[in-house]
């Protein structure tokens, strides 16, 4: 047991968590963070972030993080890394933060692990990994050099990443299964407008199919109900998140895809317990609003603090 | 550079000398990206569990990643991170893409357990 008491603990450092801890560590509190893997999160998986407000030309994901990472430490926010928190318990008015290796003690604890990217369940995704199927087109893209490649998932990851790899590949048939596409329509004009691309709506992933590296995948239309098979060689997955929030369950409220129910201030219904990002139940996954619910968070902290007299 | 806590490999020569002189040598070639910083943490995590093994990490950009990259058998790789298992200087097993740190220690419980 790590004997120091923390006034806040926070659990993740992608946006949401490095924004708490910029404030909370502001405001001269004593402040840790864990995260299971290296600070950054989504964002540090992304090329270019386009919408996040003060860079006229967008900015690269990866150095947008490191910013964010040296402010929480110039205000004194103590980070550990590769540390993966396993269970949260509220013990006589403290949180016991429990990871693999040490358990932590904090007054307050603010959530802010993300999700992870949903796998596609169909035949062929587990054998090809690495052989031609993808979850991250800023590390893999430049394997594809003129290549066909097909991106599956039309929501703002598949094409804001599909607009990443346009630098690499021959051509990508971006796969929908919904007749429409739920994107910014300023990524949908440009990569419409692109002659290498191709976008198959209404259509169902069925197979990815090859030998040793990917071939070819197997759609089906849904509206006619046919089946073809499109030769490509990279097939990149962006079909959605699940959330990080394993490790709340039986403590937290979640909804029914396991997101984080809290109130305005972003409590949950133990006192103390926060949860901010896209972690948490609500509709707009950005991460402006990661930001937003961690400054909110970040005060109600300080005022709970306050009441419970630390 | 990665920023890693493992050691680097970062020319020829070091690979060499490495190969030559350790039986059990684990290389992770990749890049500081979401793929590749799962198996890094991994790997600082089993290396005190493994002191018969040689943890490295190398950079993928580097041009003394062309060894990796020119395995034979890394030949169908199409996924950050390479990661190659050498016994005796030979290939034993390679993997791409990421992997968990249960697939890591089936790995080094099944190729390095003598
Ligand atoms: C491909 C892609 C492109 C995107 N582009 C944009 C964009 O251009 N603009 C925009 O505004 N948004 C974009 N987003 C969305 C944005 O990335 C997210 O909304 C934002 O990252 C949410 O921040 P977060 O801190 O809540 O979660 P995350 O960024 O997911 O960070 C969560 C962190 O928690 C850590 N963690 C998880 N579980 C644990 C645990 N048990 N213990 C310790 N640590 C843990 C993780 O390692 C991670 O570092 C994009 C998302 C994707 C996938």
């Amino acid at each position: 047991m790590n004997n120091s008491v923390y006034d806040v603990i926070i659990i993740g450092g992608g946006p949401a968590g490095l924004t708490a801890a910029i404030y909370t560590s502001r405001e001269m509190f004593k402040v840790l963070l864990l995260d299971k893997e290296i600070c950054g999160g989504l964002p540090a998986g992304t090329d270019l972030i386009e919408n996040y407000p003060g860079f006229s030309e967008g900015t690269n994901g990866i150095e947008l993080m490191s910013k964010f990472k040296k402010q929480a430490q110039r205000f004194g926010t103590e980070i550990v890394e590769f540390k993966e928190v396993k269970k949260v318990e509220p013990v006589e008015g403290k949180m016991k933060v429990y990871t693999e290796e040490e358990t932590y003690l904090g007054l307050t604890v603010i959530v802010a692990s993300g999700s992870i990217p949903k796998k596609l369940g169909v035949p062929g995704e587990e054998k090809f990994k690495g052989r031609g199927v993808s979850y991250c087109a800023t590390c893999d893209g430049p394997l594809y050099k003129d290549k066909d490649v097909a991106v599956i998932g039309c929501g703002n990851s598949g094409l804001q990443e599909g607009e990443a790899l346009l630098k690499y590949v021959k051509s990508i048939t971006f796969i929908e299964f919904l007749p429409f596409i739920n994107a910014e329509r300023i990524l949908q004009e440009r990569l419409r407008k692109n002659s290498k691309t191709n976008f198959l709506l209404n259509h169902r992933l069925i197979s990815i199919n090859g030998e040793d590296n990917v071939g070819s995948i197997t759609v089906e239309d849904r509206q006619a109900g046919e089946e073809k098979e499109i030769k490509v060689s990279g097939v990149f997955v962006y079909v959605g998140f699940l959330p990080n929030s394993e490790f709340l369950e039986g403590i937290a409220e979640l909804d029914s895809l396991g997101y984080i129910k809290t109130d305005e201030d972003m409590q949950i219904k133990v006192p103390g317990i926060y949860a901010v990002g896209d972690v948490r139940s609500k509709k707009v996954r950005q991460i402006g609003v990661a930001c937003g619910e961690a400054t909110i968070a970040a005060i109600a902290v300080r005022d709970y603090l306050k009441t419970i007299g630390a | 550079m990665l920023d890693t806590k493992l050691k680097h490999v970062e020319d020829d020569a070091e690979i060499k000398e490495l190969l030559e002189s350790n039986a059990n040598v684990m290389i992770c070639c990749g890049r500081m990206g979401p793929m590749c910083i799962p198996v890094f943490g991994s790997m600082q995590k089993l290396e005190p569990k493994y002191p018969h093994v040689q943890f490295r990490d190398m950079d993928f950009d580097i041009p003394a990643a062309d060894f990796i990259r020119g395995l034979p058998e890394c030949a169908y790789f199409m996924g950050l991170p390479f990661t190659v298992y050498f016994k005796k200087g030979k290939v034993v097993k390679a993997t791409s893409s990421i992997q968990n740190e249960k697939q890591i220690t089936k790995i080094l419980d099944e190729v390095f357990k003598d």
